[in-house]
């Protein structure tokens, strides 16, 4: 049976190479199928892993509480109380699962250095922020715990800032303007690159919390709390204990509404997830069907050639080729045609991915198994679509195919 | 007398159903024994041809009984018929038909393909059968590169390379002229005088049944006449 298999293997590849332009046209559909299968899950896992990335540099699993309800804010009634250093404080003691929780007090202005200047974000937050947001140093250091305690006029500039006032200049050490305020520069911030939604990330002024909310905001305000969860916690328990102690805090009645939220990276992150795995999905879908056309176009050459083989069989049958051995010699030729398909859909779709991934600025990730699988149902499709055409082959009577013209 | 090699006792054949039945072969029953060289002959529309894919296990009777080396062939299966086919029969055609755009070689080698033969001795196997018809050094070219009487040696090397019991040739020499259809009853009567094989040949050439040692004649799917010119000497 294995021999018989190797020999059916030979001829199968002589009858393909004898009519080269035929076969090829033959397995078109397929290679198109493969291709465009493969490309699309390539490029669809390429745009996955791009998004997980841009959302780990948000940092993940980290809940931000804005004063509030929902993004609407306020919705009409009274504006909303914020939240001040103490709120910060009950968390950080009171709440378990929590790893890192820091203000954020939100403002922007002009800076200005010599004649150049640059409008921009400017945030008063403590290390903490910058390690829960992922954020790194590229020159200079991070506020010392004296810095943060005093509220010290410095500042670390993202590299928007540092392009746009500097130049290539080394920014540490040096002063800038921010509104009426001096503040020596000592840090920059390692670019994050663009990211997705509105805005640049590397346009920003950090500074402690403090030296914002004394000398630009004029209050006590924080605008914003965030939290960055221990993973061995879950989420939403710590979400529901941040809760309760808000609403204490904040003396809000059983039945009364939350005057703050939370909101949860992770949601983000998983809704994106599940829209770029849906968009993938699709387009694959959409792709097995060419797969499909394809094996279709497979089955209709093979039932040409059958026709035109007949004598062929007819022989084979005589000199006593049993009725399995017909059909495992059309299988297999089939089987083989589509393969070889499949092995072109490929290298097509290889080509494709590494040449689109860097235009559309995603990763290119080559997955072993979509190819594996890409693979394996062509070779399926070659079984499918060649056991009609080579049943019927089998099935043929000898003597009528003997005397067929 | 030794056991006949082929026993058929009240072969028919009806193609066909109801008013549209024809009946091909009415009743025939006829001993071959092992050896022989036999001539079916006969207008056409004799039966000869359906008497031929009978005999060669291609097709079965309607009714009676056919005994081939003591196997029914009218009870066995389309794969039993196949391998009985692939032990003991070769074929050689009318048309020859041998694989288009394939070697000499190969298409000689084509019955021990199925034989499930290793490559190098289907090879030698197959250079000797062409040795034996004289096409030795036309072994690679293909039948498009070869005349007519050379194509129906191939076929000959291709029937005869399993050392079959027995071949059937259907208007073996049909398609050739009266030079190379002499050539070709020569190569026969040598394989059946040197080699023993049995040979069944379906011909309406008096010319060429005058090379076999027994005529068949059919007429109207019925034995008309049986003529014995050589005898089969017994061992």
């Amino acid at each position: 049976m294995i021999a018989m298999l190797i020999i059916t293997l030979g001829l199968a590849m002589r009858e393909i190479r004898r009519h080269l332009m035929r076969s090829f046209l033959t397995v078109l559909g397929i290679i198109i199928g493969v291709g465009s299968v493969v490309t699309m899950v390539t490029l669809g896992n390429g745009t996955t892993a791009a998004v997980q990335q841009q959302i780990s540099s948000l940092g993940a699993n980290i809940l931000q509480i804005r004063p509030g309800q929902g993004f609407g804010r306020g919705g009409g009634g009274a504006q909303p109380q914020p939240f001040d250093a103490d709120d910060v404080a009950a968390i950080r003691q009171q709440v378990a699962g929590v790893v890192r929780v820091a203000p954020q007090v939100q403002s922007s202005g002009l800076a200005v250095r010599n004649a150049a200047n640059w409008s921009t974000s400017i945030y008063g937050t403590t290390n903490d922020y910058l390690k829960a947001q992922s954020w790194s140093i590229d020159v200079g250091r991070v506020f010392t715990p004296q810095e943060e305690q005093a509220g010290k006029t410095v500042c670390l500039i993202g590299s928007t800032i540092l392009r746009n006032l500097f130049r290539a200049e080394s920014p540490v050490g040096q002063r800038i303007r921010i509104r009426d305020l001096s503040c020596e520069v000592i840090g920059t911030l390692k670019s994050r690159g663009s990211s997705f939604g509105p805005g640049d990330q590397d346009d920003v002024i950090i500074m402690p919390v403090k030296a914002v909310q004394r000398r630009i905001t004029g209050n006590q305000k924080v605008s914003m709390i965030l939290v960055s969860v221990d993973p061995a916690y879950n989420s939403d328990a710590v979400q529901a204990s941040i809760k309760s102690l808000l609403r204490e805090r904040r003396r809000l009645g059983p039945g009364k509404a939350d005057d703050f939220n939370i909101f949860d990276t992770r949601q983000i992150s998983e809704t994106l997830q599940n829209t770029t795995k849906t968009l993938t999905a699709l387009l694959g879908a959409v792709a097995a069907v060419s797969l499909l056309v394809g094996g279709i176009g497979i089955m209709n050459i093979m039932l040409v050639s059958i026709t035109e083989r007949t004598r062929e069989i007819g022989i084979r049958l005589a000199i006593g080729a049993l009725g399995r051995e017909v059909l495992l010699q059309f299988l297999v030729e089939a089987v083989v045609l589509a393969s070889l398909g499949g092995v072109l859909g490929l290298a097509i779709a290889l080509g494709a991915s590494a040449l689109l991934s860097p235009m559309l600025q995603i990763p290119f990730l080559f997955n072993p198994t979509i190819n594996a699988v890409a693979f394996l149902f062509s070779a399926g499709i070659g079984i499918l679509f060649g056991y009609f055409p080579a049943r019927r082959a089998a099935r043929l009577n000898p003597i009528d195919a003997l005397r067929h013209e | 007398m030794t056991a006949p090699l082929i026993s058929l006792q009240g072969i028919t054949k009806t193609f066909g159903e109801g008013l549209a039945a024809f009946q091909a072969l009415r009743g025939i029953d006829l001993d071959i024994q092992p050896g022989d060289f036999v001539a079916i002959m006969g207008p056409s529309g004799s039966g000869k041809s359906t008497m031929m894919n009978i005999l060669g296990c291609l097709d079965v009777p309607t009714s009676g009984t056919y005994l081939f080396k003591g196997h029914h062939v009218e009870q066995l299966t389309r794969d039993e018929r196949a391998l009985l086919r692939r032990r003991y029969l070769g074929f050689v055609f009318q048309g020859y038909n041998l694989l288009a755009r394939t070697s000499a070689l190969e298409n000689v080698e084509l019955p021990l393909l199925y034989r499930g033969e290793a490559k190098k001795v289907r090879q030698q196997a197959a250079l000797a059968a062409l040795r034996k018809v004289g096409l030795e050094d036309r072994a690679h070219h293909t039948p498009a590169e070869l005349s007519g009487g050379q194509q129906q040696r191939v076929a000959i090397a291709r029937a005869i390379v399993t050392e079959p019991e027995v071949l059937l040739a259907d208007e073996p020499t049909g398609n050739l002229d009266t030079e190379r259809s002499r050539e070709i009853m020569q190569l026969l009567e040598r394989f059946n005088r040197d080699a023993g094989i049995t040979i069944l040949m379906v011909t309406h050439e008096a010319d060429m049944a005058a090379f076999a040692r027994t005529t068949v004649k059919f007429r109207d799917g019925m034995i008309e006449s049986m003529q014995i010119h050589k005898r089969l000497v017994d061992a």
